[in-house]
């Protein structure tokens, strides 16, 4: 009789605290992402003012140009819809696009040596360090998190308890993201 | 943590030794007999059955470093005489921006960072708590390293943050201190009994131990020989804890950054640049990315270093970095 209200006594404590575990770990991965949110928000608040400074003197490169508002506009959209597959692919489309207006601006030594899009570089720079880190965060917390629901004996209490796996932030497979940017000496 | 258990130990064997032999302290005495008003024999243990040397010792020790603890950072900021960095820099920005980012990758509060007027390569933190500690790196530095660089050295100053690594010296110096006033005491303590007939012969016999007199003569000599060494030994032990709380740094660095190349280059600069930073003193040696004395013990790999440096060689943090860079590359291949 004892016994047996020891072992459930035990199992109790045992279930409360991987409880409590878990709700701890779910809500570091919802900061974490809230972090990812914030830098790609940032992010696409200073995309106006680099095409307003670079546009000038890239006037040749109207289609990067282009290419930078479009992504933008789409990852804007996506980010409103809420669909994080579509974010994710979306947000990508504009690493990458950000990324080549980025490698052509070094052509330019007018662009180069002017200190505010200098400085506005330096910015997005910064930015796109903190969405790779804060993605990184998140994909590391997540990995714990669900690590921590399958493992014996927790995943025979998590679904009870509510939990269910979270989703990494990982570039769709065939996302522009991926590719190797194509160097041409050439041009 | 080996290394500090034994550190411990170390301190325990000098000091409670100091109480057996000096202050009549035993934990295991045979209580004296007492014929009490009653009419009964009653055990009463002698007075100082505390071990009043050991914990005496300890608490100036911690007396010593409880300045360092309360304000560490403010006072290393003031010997290095460093400033905060200024937004309106270009540098000193990227600096800026570099440390939020590592904060972000490490899910913690950005540290303050500030810029010590220096020629030299250096950088280090301070402060006890994570949440007001601080990173500094000098001028030579920040001028010299390019992004990644300073990326991997802020990472690598970021992590002695969040290992508490700065508690774990604190606590290491404190024990060398209370190892030291030991030493000392004995020493002095021994000096004065000399003359009035020495000690062991007046310690065993104040004692009524029997026939362990030999045993006990032995355990003092070998003790004897201990505290004599103490203070090289201690500080030996302080050092190891040092050399393995950086490797333990570049590696929990490179853990934030995903990038041993970029620690391995800004080594490689700094060790190219081989004047010593003026501007930071020893204290606060071993919460540097190198040693600030210049790379005289650092760049050799002998006995010497393996024993005294605050820091391991250089060459063999970057080969580790470099061991680091290839396994992920392999890991990265297999996916």
């Amino acid at each position: 009789m004892y016994l047996a209200l020891f072992i459930i006594l035990a199992v109790g404590v045992g279930v409360a605290f991987m409880f409590n575990r878990l709700i701890e770990m779910r809500n570091q991965t919802a900061n974490a992402f809230t972090q990812i949110d914030v830098q790609l928000k940032r992010r696409c608040d200073l995309i106006p003012n680099l095409i307003n400074s670079v546009k000038g003197e890239m006037k040749f490169e109207q289609a990067t140009l282009e290419k930078v508002i479009q992504a933008r506009a789409a990852a804007v959209t996506a980010g409103h819809s809420g669909n994080m597959g579509e974010m994710m692919a979306k947000e990508g489309m504009l690493t990458q696009a950000l990324g080549k207006l980025m490698a052509l601006s070094e052509n330019y030594p007018n662009l180069k040596a002017n200190e505010s899009v200098k400085a506005l570089m330096e910015e997005l720079t910064h930015t796109e360090n903190q969405i790779g880190f804060s993605r990184q965060l998140y994909n590391d917390l997540v990995t714990k998190f669900n690590t921590a629901q399958q493992v014996f004996p927790t995943n025979l209490f998590a679904a009870a308890l509510g939990f269910s796996p979270a989703e990494l932030f990982e570039l769709p497979s065939d996302s522009a993201d991926r590719a190797v940017p194509k160097v041409d000496l050439q041009q | 943590m080996l290394i500090m258990a034994a550190f411990i130990g170390f301190f325990l064997v000098i000091g409670l030794g100091f109480d057996y032999f000096y202050l009549n302290f035993s934990p295991v005495k045979t209580p004296d007999y007492i014929w009490n008003d009653a009419g009964y024999h009653e055990p009463r243990r002698a007075a100082g059955n505390i071990p009043f040397g050991t914990v005496i010792a300890l608490l100036v020790g911690f007396g010593m470093t409880a300045n360092g603890m309360m304000n560490g950072a403010k006072m290393v900021l003031r010997s290095t005489m460093a400033r905060p960095a200024d937004p309106g820099d270009e540098k000193e920005r990227q600096l800026l921006n570099v440390v939020s980012e590592m904060a972000v990758a490490a899910g913690a509060k950005a540290p303050a960072a500030y810029i010590v007027p220096d020629r030299d390569l250096n950088a280090f933190a301070a402060g006890i708590n994570p949440e007001n500690s601080v990173i500094a790196v000098t001028e030579g530095l920040l001028g010299s390293l390019n992004r990644e660089e300073l990326q991997a050295v802020v990472a690598h100053e970021m992590s002695h943050i969040r290992n508490y690594d700065m508690r774990l010296m604190t606590v290491s110096a404190a024990l060398m201190g209370a190892i030291a006033l030991l030493s000392d005491l004995t020493g002095r303590t021994m000096r004065s009994r000399s003359l009035r007939g020495g000690a062991v012969s007046r310690s065993a016999g104040s004692r009524d131990r029997g026939g362990a007199g030999p045993v006990m003569a032995l355990a003092f000599a070998l003790w004897l020989v201990l505290v004599i060494l103490a203070p090289v030994i201690s500080r030996m032990l302080a050092m190891a804890i040092s050399r393995e709380r950086e490797f333990l740094a570049d590696a929990s660095g490179v853990e934030l950054t995903r990038n041993p190349l970029a620690l391995v280059s800004a080594l490689e600069k700094i060790r190219a640049a081989v004047t010593p930073t003026y501007a930071i003193n020893n204290g606060v040696a071993h919460m540097c990315i190198t040693d600030p004395r210049g790379s005289l013990l650092e760049d050799k790999a002998g006995l010497a270093a393996d024993l005294f440096a605050t820091h391991p060689p250089l060459q063999k943090r970057i080969l580790a970095l470099k061991v680091m860079a290839y396994q992920r590359e392999q890991e990265y291949k297999s996916t």
